[in-house]
């Protein structure tokens, strides 16, 4: 990063602080409250801070995948529903091994199953885009839509509870199935240590292999790289996959470490919030972790919010936008000043 | 069942769409001038709270000034969101997708945030109104105009945004502006102004949209009140082939369909109802996919020539050539 | 209307695009712009129609200096362009790209401007359906639209920016006849064009540009070699180039037909045999891309077969080209051949074959070092490719070239690049001859294309000539079958 961009960012980071604080202002709140509330609501006790690292686990998986994407210049909006399907599969894997195999292995299974059904979602929203020409907007958000409606009615029809279909999900599975936590904590290390698993490889896959050189080459240029004999298409459908992959064993371990049991909307907007984390990172895989724990203690610590302040939780969700949409016009203000505007020979 | 019983439901069933028919015309407008605002699901949602907000503190001056604030200040609110979208694609040229995205999550935060201390509170709402002639048409009648004011609106709307497209010069301009915006240029247009006025006008149409909610057909306010509808409207933008006849026929659809969710459930009881509320977008999908592929263009090709022309423009799912792409106005 | 330009200048970077170009238009005359591509023409006129600001030099109308700054000022001021790309709107009607444009508020009244149209229509005896949709109407059609438009405009100066390019015969007698009219009803015409004949038939006066200045003027009729001297001048160089032909063929083309929503090429058979460099000349547009594209894998041809060195190549995968050894070097470096925001490291081991699947740095980085040694690149390994100069990034193509090289397309192999290059370049590729690489090169550069090719092919609007021996061949020659006079000097190979 040059001298110059690196100014822009502080500054937009500056500036997204004025707005927030504004924001707090007009609801007669007081700043510091709010961050004391914050930090306690995140920090204060274990098991707070155990649910800050239950929420890091699958939004660093799904950020990972998503670089992926965003490496080969694609927008992945359908990785709710990657999330979503995955938790399906897995749902599926275990309810139908659960009597017959011991339970380490329904868990490994069910995991594994979970991102291949991410993986055949993610691959399906690439086939969409890329043979289908179907906006590539409508195809994301058009299979969300789909996997909300195929888990509802799941939830709702085959797979419902003894007695009482409900909201709260299917039936919950024996607690052998269970991932084991830390202590009494909601934070499973398995989670935490498949995600950074996860976040390893990304790097890894995106520095060091040709994968990774290919699909940043795709991602810039896509026409010259195929001229210097990359299958373009190939590359940008592995990258629907490997992101569908991630987030699908993401959902596996929602269901496996925090629900037990698939509920509706399981994914509560993790995938949407990876793609935010995604759009500050940009191509630096290395920032993944730091900008998901602040995101994640974020979304923690607003929940204190409404008990000692009275104010809602979203606050979270108004600083990581704020954050997100003043990077993003910060790095077009430095684009444009850049550059020169002739008219162009032609 | 006969008409008597399906009518009714019918009539609330369009009437209810009529929040989406503007959010879908305003979002259809920005599309043909060659902008995708993404932000639609946090403008509606900000457009909600505003209008409630407003029109709830000025409740003691009467209803209608109060409602019509509440309106006023939706629109605003939709328009600045779309302001922020025009300048950061059309002048600092980051991606439509990006910018939108941000802005429809951070819509709904700041909606959620900022509504908290009116959420489950009663307050005004549109009054209804029957059309005095024109209520006793035979069907459309009951259909269509036993509803309110607002309804009513959203028919004109319709009307208006049509004749707007196409029978007017600036109407027939906005649609070059979206197809080829440097042939536009040749031929005298400031192109990047234009976008950004329609870009202004669809927000606030859809932060009409969201006041249309929490003002009339889903009154007040909740956390996440309208969630889901922005998505929807820029999926019924699409499907219905950015012609404002076709879009608001598909938001009646889509409403009816939603119905249809409650009848069929006495009906149906081994699917779930939720489902139906999902069922129409699944719909939508499965339809789109068809559409678009290369059999249907084949099987236009073949139908005689001035019957192709209007088969294609009622099936036809081509976006404007030049949606989403950046222009160099030099 | 009579227009001048006066001493216009317009620099794009480091090219000189107009050095003081002066132009007078009288009312009521047609007046040809001629020259070859890049000589300045296109930049003039967009000067005068609104689309480039000019740098210095002034605009007058009837005497009086104006100021066009926008198109928008250009139609104000009664002048109207007809693009060489049709700049229309290809979903919309006849009608209603004929109305777009048109001031006025209010509700459109179709009926009258329908009348309007038609009226014109028989005016100038065009036949146009005013349902039919622009994007099925043929160039040419594409272009009687615009005129009707532009003169429903209440232009008094057209332009007309190479307009016989990818139109009919008769399409181009009613053009023609059409301006004619025009200017007898007063109105002033440029006619900007690289082909001679047509500048003959049609104008009364003409400009003859060359690298962005005026070398000269001439009144209609004019001799042939009076006008080629002028766009070409008399740079004769001798061929340079050692002989490297052998015997063996490498590229055999036969039928070859390739259909693009621009044009049509037509060449019929052709065999390049081994170290032989086969210059490809001609108006940009004319087919030679095309041919290169398709020679290169990436573009189908929709008849014919093509063979390397033996090998049947017609419908293989864009990958097994690059495996036989043919490389593809295109002239928008940044575009169609680089990767911005990529490293020439990067570059080197997007190129490498590899068994493995992670990237040896290490090794990456030693054969970085090798490459830009052998080939002279002023740059590091990890210089941004956007970061070199024209001249490095065509060296660094070149060295991320297949090897062994059979066969080498190039599209512009020294566009853009300093004197240095080129002949550091050419060395190079000569080398490659010698070992037997075959090479098919375009250039707009005539010298170039003399000095290092040992058989030419002349490209006009598709249609391509037998390879000529460069011996046979002078400039001015060439320069009259570019002009587009084909016809005359030599029979085109054309499919039955």
């Amino acid at each position: 990063m040059t001298k110059r961009i690196f100014y822009y960012q502080l500054a937009s980071i500056a500036l997204a602080i004025v707005f927030i604080t504004a924001i707090i202002l007009v609801v007669g709140a007081s700043p510091p409250s709010v961050i004391t509330a914050m930090w306690s609501g995140a920090f204060g006790t274990v098991g707070q801070f155990a649910r800050v690292v239950a929420t890091l686990a699958p939004l660093l998986l799904c950020a990972s995948g998503l670089l992926f994407t965003f490496t080969a210049g694609l927008y992945n909006l359908g990785i709710e529903g990657q999330i979503a399907f995955g938790a399906i599969v897995s749902t599926l894997a275990i309810r139908l091994t659960q009597d017959s195999l011991p339970p380490a292995l329904v868990i490994v299974l069910a995991i594994l199953m979970g991102g291949i059904g991410g993986t055949l979602w993610g691959l399906l929203a690439g086939v969409l885009n890329v043979y289908g020409h179907i906006n590539e907007i409508f195809s994301g958000l058009g299979l969300n839509f789909v996997t909300d409606g195929l888990s509802l009615y799941l939830i709702f029809g085959p797979w419902q509870r003894e007695g009482v279909a409900s909201m709260s999900g299917t039936e919950p599975f024996p607690e052998s199935l269970w991932l084991p936590t830390f202590g009494d904590t909601d934070a499973s290390p398995i989670a935490l240590l498949i995600a950074i698993a996860a976040v390893a490889i990304t790097l890894i896959v995106l520095r060091g292999t040709y994968f990774g050189l290919r699909l940043r080459a795709v991602g810039q240029n896509l026409r010259a790289s195929y001229v210097l004999g990359i299958p373009s298409i190939r590359q940008l459908l592995s990258a629907f996959a490997i992101c569908g992959g991630f987030a699908g064993i993401a959902g596996a371990l929602q269901v496996l470490a925090v629900f037990h049991r698939l509920i509706p909307n399981i994914s509560s907007g993790l995938g949407y919030l990876a793609l935010l984390v995604a759009m500050l990172v940009g191509l630096n895989a290395w920032f993944i972790l730091p900008v998901a724990f602040f995101f994640s203690v974020l979304n923690i610590g607003s929940l204190q919010l409404p008990l000692d302040l009275d104010l809602e939780s979203s606050l979270a969700g108004v600083i990581q936008g704020t954050l997100v949409l003043f990077v993003l016009l910060a790095r077009g203000v430095s684009e444009t000043l850049r550059k020169p505007s002739t008219n162009s020979p032609s | 069942m006969d008409i008597a019983q399906i009518t009714p439901i019918l009539a609330t069933a369009i009437a209810t769409s009529t929040p989406l028919v503007f959010a879908c015309l305003g979002e259809t407008i920005a599309e043909r001038a060659g902008v995708i605002n993404l932000s639609a699901e946090g403008t509606i949602l900000l457009g909600a709270m505003t209008s409630f907000a407003i029109a709830k503190t000025l409740e003691g001056s009467g209803t209608v000034p109060s409602l019509l604030a509440g309106f006023a200040g939706a629109a605003v609110v939709g328009a600045a969101i779309a302001l922020i979208v025009a300048l950061g694609t059309l002048t600092l040229k980051q991606s439509q997708v990006a910018i939108g995205f941000v802005l429809a999550l951070l819509g709904a935060s700041l909606s959620s945030f900022l509504g908290n201390s009116f959420v489950r509170i009663p307050g005004p709402t549109v009054p209804s109104f029957k059309i005095p002639g024109l209520q006793n048409l035979p069907l459309l009648g009951n259909l269509l105009f036993q509803s309110d004011l607002l309804v009513y609106l959203s028919y004109a709307a319709i009307a208006l945004v049509w004749v707007y497209f196409y029978r007017t010069r600036a109407g027939l301009m906005l649609r070059a502006i979206g197809e080829q915006p440097n042939a536009a240029f040749a031929r005298g247009t400031n192109v990047v102004k234009m976008r950004y006025i329609y870009t202004l006008i669809g927000g606030a149409m859809m932060g009409i949209a969201g006041a249309a909610f929490s003002l009339d057909f889903k009154a007040g306010w909740s956390h996440m009140h309208t969630a889901g509808y922005g998505w929807i409207a820029l999926a019924i933008v699409i499907f219905g082939g950015w012609n404002p006849l076709r879009v608001a026929l598909s938001c009646y659809l889509f409403g009816i369909l939603q119905s249809l969710a409650s009848v069929a459930q006495s009906s149906i009881p081994a699917i779930p109802s939720q489902v139906f509320n999902v069922a129409p977008f699944m719909l939508m999908i499965l339809l789109l996919v068809l559409t678009s592929s290369e059999w249907v263009e084949r099987v236009l090709k073949l139908l005689p020539s001035p019957l192709d022309r209007t088969a294609s423009e009622l099936i036809r799912s081509t976006p404007p050539a030049a949606l989403g792409k950046v222009f160099e106005q030099d | 209307m009579k227009v001048e330009l006066k001493d216009i200048s317009k620099r794009f970077g480091n090219v000189h695009a107009n050095d003081r170009v002066s132009l007078t238009v009288e009312a009521g005359t047609i007046h040809g712009l001629l020259g070859e591509n890049g000589a300045g023409k296109s930049t003039l006129v967009k000067v005068l129609s609104g689309f480039i600001s000019r740098d210095s030099g002034a605009v007058l109308l009837d005497g009086k200096s104006v100021e066009i700054k926008t198109p928008a000022d250009a139609i104000a001021r009664k002048i109207g362009m007809l693009h060489q790309d049709p700049l229309d709107f290809p979903p919309l009607s006849v009608l209603d790209n004929f109305i777009v444009g048109k001031t006025g508020t209010g509700l459109i009244d179709r009926q009258r401007s329908l009348r309007q149209l038609q009226q014109l229509s028989t005016h100038f005896n065009f036949n146009l359906n005013h349902y039919e949709t622009v994007a099925n109407l043929t160039v040419g059609e594409r272009q009687q639209l615009e005129i009707l438009r532009l003169l429903s405009l209440g232009v008094s100066t057209l332009i007309l920016d190479e307009p016989t390019t990818g139109i009919s015969a008769s399409q181009k007698t009613a053009l023609f006849k059409a301006m004619k009219q025009l200017a007898s009803e007063g109105k002033s015409i440029i006619f900007v064009s690289h082909k001679l004949e047509d500048v003959e038939e049609l104008c009364d006066r003409v400009t003859v540009l060359r690298h962005g200045k005026v070398r000269g003027r001439a009144e209609i009729p004019c001799p042939d070699a009076v006008l080629i001297d002028l766009m070409f001048g008399r740079e004769l160089a001798p061929p340079l180039k050692p002989q490297t032909r052998q015997s063996e063929p490498a590229l055999q083309l036969e039928k070859i037909r390739v259909d693009t929503d621009r044009l049509t090429l037509r060449l019929g058979d052709l065999t390049a045999y081994k170290g032989e460099v086969i210059g490809l000349a001609g108006l940009e547009g004319s087919g030679q891309q095309q041919l290169l594209l398709m020679c290169a894998g990436l573009l189908r041809a929709s008849t014919g077969q093509i063979r390397v060195n033996g090998v049947e190549m017609t419908h293989e995968s864009y990958s097994k080209y690059l495996d036989r050894g043919i490389g593809y070097l295109p002239a928008d470096r940044l575009k169609d051949g680089l990767v911005s925001g990529l490293s020439i490291q990067d570059h080197v081991a997007l190129r490498t074959p590899s068994r493995s699947l992670f990237v040896d740095w290490k090794e990456t980085l030693k054969q970085t070092v090798q490459a830009i040694a052998t080939f002279n690149i002023r740059g590091k390994p990890n210089t941004l490719v956007e970061r070199l100069s024209g001249g490095n990034q065509q060296r660094t193509q070149l060295a991320l070239l297949p090897v062994p090289l059979n066969l080498l397309l190039m599209e512009h192999p020294t566009r853009g690049l300093d004197i240095e290059s080129v002949l550091w370049v050419w060395q190079q590729l000569i080398a490659r001859c010698q070992t037997g690489t075959t090479i098919l090169f375009m250039s707009s550069d005539l010298d170039e294309i003399m000095r290092y090719s040992d058989r030419v092919i002349v490209f006009s609007g598709g249609q391509a000539s037998h390879p000529i021996a460069v011996s046979d061949l002078t400039a001015d020659r060439l320069g009259q079958m570019i002009g587009g006079r084909l016809s005359d000097t030599l029979e085109p190979s054309v499919i039955s």
